[in-house]
């Protein structure tokens, strides 16, 4: 029995139309000024955590090792953008190019060297290595305040993040590693985390793979690191501690480990939470609730949007008790495989009622 | 060659004028005090098909991991087709020409019998990172290719209505026999199979050799294979190699070993039997 597929140039067409779609609407949106300042930052920063949680689930998810310091590829990219930006070598439009391109340059470098000893560590260890990583990076940039203004922080950065770079750097970042992973060098990512001895015997260079895959991590996570500081205007060491990697690794693991989808969806619900509570705080329906119930809820849905982490430190333990997995589990979201099984089960339902059927 | 003669008679007749594909000479290896393997020498031919036997705990698994460099050798060297591995490493020497099955099965589980086969043609296709991540028409003729290619080895075990499946759910004997098509994916010029039929009843077995004949014959390629199911080794093995204590006690032909009272004795000892064969 021959299933039917949509041809690869209709998938690839329907989903470009797809992403401009999004992006007019976005635009629209961000630009004509329906949205209030706070929620379009959120829209903002909701892009930034997808670039991270999608880029660490490259190394957490697919090749199952578990890094703790992405926040100091983070503070690399950030600090490296920042002091290109702020240069001003170059007129803005290549500026922005030019100082992402080299924010991920240079954290991919950072990737490398920690991409190293990831070689010999797994587990625990390599948990701890990263972990000190971040930390370093962070202690260093507090150190070299000529650099970096230290602990003052760093003033006057160019505002360069617009929805419309955040956006583009979205999609190139969902589109890169998912074609990374649909390819040969995707699938020996994949095969070292099943199985690092089967995968060397089938001639697999799994040091190669290792540090490319920490290196494509990082280069991301520095992308996503620059445009922060486009946004903030600002920069202070403390933004990149190890809360923040952990606030990223949260995203995954919630999302789903190996599941791109599952990292954006997670990413996007995460960050909008405080906002989103708030909003519902002040939500003129709570007034109609009886005497002091509307003061309670209102006391509540407040202390959550103030109270994040110790919000998904609960979402976390749930995830573990209800589906270890994650949100999604390793299932990738497919618009086009979607339309294929909508379209096979009414051919089916013509045929016949029933029909054994597998994704 | 000359002076490692008593190794070759094992080779059959029609390899015997051509080079080893594989030769060891003296490999040993200690773990701690423990000298596990010692002194194992082998010559195998371009297209034969060997058996290594003996007893549980002999060292046969760990001749594997030697032959594949899972393990680094204490002692002696190992060849493939006249080059010294001495320096390489398993990814290296998959290269070289050897594949192997694994004694406790090691399949990518998580991802589908296709993707299983295609990881052991990754080194048969040759685009770059940057040609997959745009798409690049080498990318597209290159997985096409592999695909097909990836299909026509899970045909030789019927295996092709599998092809989406999750490794990890398919039945024992199917996970067996894709780590043999996923094996041959790399290509080998010598198949390492560690115990093929353990765990699948006589008909599976049955099949199974059929099979590794069937592989031999068209990929004109050398099987080394470990074995405790007498009948299988009896049959398709034109060379066996006969190992005890880490030590080869015997090698020759079936019919030569059968009857080898060392190897009896062996086997008797730890209550096995190569009588029943
Ligand atoms: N990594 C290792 N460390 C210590 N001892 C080992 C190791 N690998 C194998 N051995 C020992 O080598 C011996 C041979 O094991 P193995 O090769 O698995 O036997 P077989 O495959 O013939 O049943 C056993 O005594 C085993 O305990
Ligand atoms: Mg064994």
């Amino acid at each position: 029995m021959k299933q039917f597929h949509i041809p690869m140039p209709v998938r690839y067409g329907m989903n470009t139309i797809l992403i401009i779609a999004l992006l007019l609407v976005g635009h629209l949106l961000m630009e004509s000024g329906v949205l209030p300042r706070a929620h379009a930052n959120n829209v903002i920063q909701v892009g930034f955590f997808i670039i991270l949680a999608v880029s660490l689930n490259l190394t957490a998810g697919y090749l199952g090792q578990l890094p703790l310091g992405h926040a100091g590829f983070m503070a690399v990219g950030a600090y490296v953008g920042a002091i290109f930006w702020r240069s001003g070598l170059l007129p803005d439009g290549a500026s922005i190019v030019v100082g992402l391109l080299f924010a991920g340059l240079v954290a991919a470098l950072f990737g490398v060297m920690i991409g190293i000893p990831a070689l010999r560590l797994r587990g625990d260890y390599l948990a701890i290595i990263t972990l000190g990583f971040g930390e370093m990076i962070r202690v260093l940039i507090n150190n070299i305040p000529t650099v970096t203004g230290g602990a003052q922080g760093l003033l006057g950065i160019p505002r360069h993040s617009s929805f419309l770079v955040v956006y583009i750097c979205v999609v190139i970042t969902c589109v890169a590693v998912h074609m990374l992973m649909k390819s040969r060098h995707g699938r020996a990512i994949l095969s070292i985390r099943e199985n690092e001895i089967a995968a060397e015997s089938c001639g697999i260079n799994t040091t190669y793979y290792k540090v490319m895959a920490f290196a494509f991590s990082a280069f991301f996570a520095g992308v996503a690191g620059a445009l922060f500081a486009g946004n903030l205007g600002i920069l202070v060491p403390g933004e990149f501690g190890f809360m923040t990697s952990i606030n990223i690794l949260m995203i995954v693991v919630l999302g789903g480990m190996g599941s791109m989808a599952g990292a954006v969806i997670a990413a996007a619900i995460l960050t909008s939470l405080p906002l989103v509570m708030q909003g519902l705080a002040h939500f003129h329906v709570i007034s109609y609730l009886p005497g002091a119930s509307e003061h309670i809820v209102r006391y509540i849905l407040q202390w959550i949007a103030q109270h994040r982490m110790i919000i998904y430190a609960l979402l976390l333990i749930i995830a573990m008790i209800a589906k270890p997995t994650g949100l999604l589990g390793n299932y990738d979201f497919s618009l086009s495989r979607i339309l294929e099984k909508l379209i096979r089960r009414r051919n089916v339902g013509k045929a016949e009622k029933g029909g054994a059927d597998h994704g | 060659m000359g002076k490692h003669d008593p190794r070759t008679p094992l080779i059959p007749e029609r390899d015997q004028d051509k080079r080893p594909v594989m030769e060891c000479v003296g490999l040993g290896i200690d773990f701690g005090g423990l000298t596990a393997v010692d002194d194992f020498n082998i010559a195998i031919g371009p297209t034969e098909i060997c058996g290594l036997i003996g007893p549980n705990g002999a060292g046969k698994t760990t001749i594997f991991n030697l032959l594949t460099k899972v393990y680094q050798p204490t002692r002696g060297s190992m060849y493939l087709e006249g080059i010294d591995t001495r320096h390489m490493n398993t990814m290296q020497a998959n290269k070289a020409g050897l594949a192997r099955t694994f004694q406790n099965i090691r399949l990518f589980r998580e991802l589908t019998v296709l993707d299983n086969v295609l990881v052991g043609l990754h080194n048969e296709m040759s685009y770059n990172l940057g040609k997959a991540i745009l798409r690049l028409p080498a990318y597209w003729r290159s997985e096409r290719i592999a695909k097909e290619r990836a299909m026509e080895l899970l045909s030789i075990f019927h295996m092709q209505d599998m092809a989406y499946h999750k490794a990890g759910s398919l039945p024992y004997g199917s996970q067996r026999r894709l780590e043999i098509v996923r094996a041959l994916a790399t290509n080998p010029a010598v198949l390492l199979l560690d115990e093929p039929a353990a765990g699948m009843n006589p008909a599976e077995t049955e099949g199974l050799m059929e099979n590794i004949k069937k592989i031999q014959e068209t990929f004109q390629i050398a099987v080394f294979l470990i074995e405790h199911d007498m009948h299988l080794v009896m049959n398709i093995c034109e060379g066996v190699a006969v190992l005890n204590y880490g030590r080869l006690i015997a090698k020759g032909t079936p019919a030569q070993i059968q009857n080898n009272p060392k190897v009896i004795e062996a086997y008797l000892g730890t209550g096995g039997g190569v009588a029943d064969a």
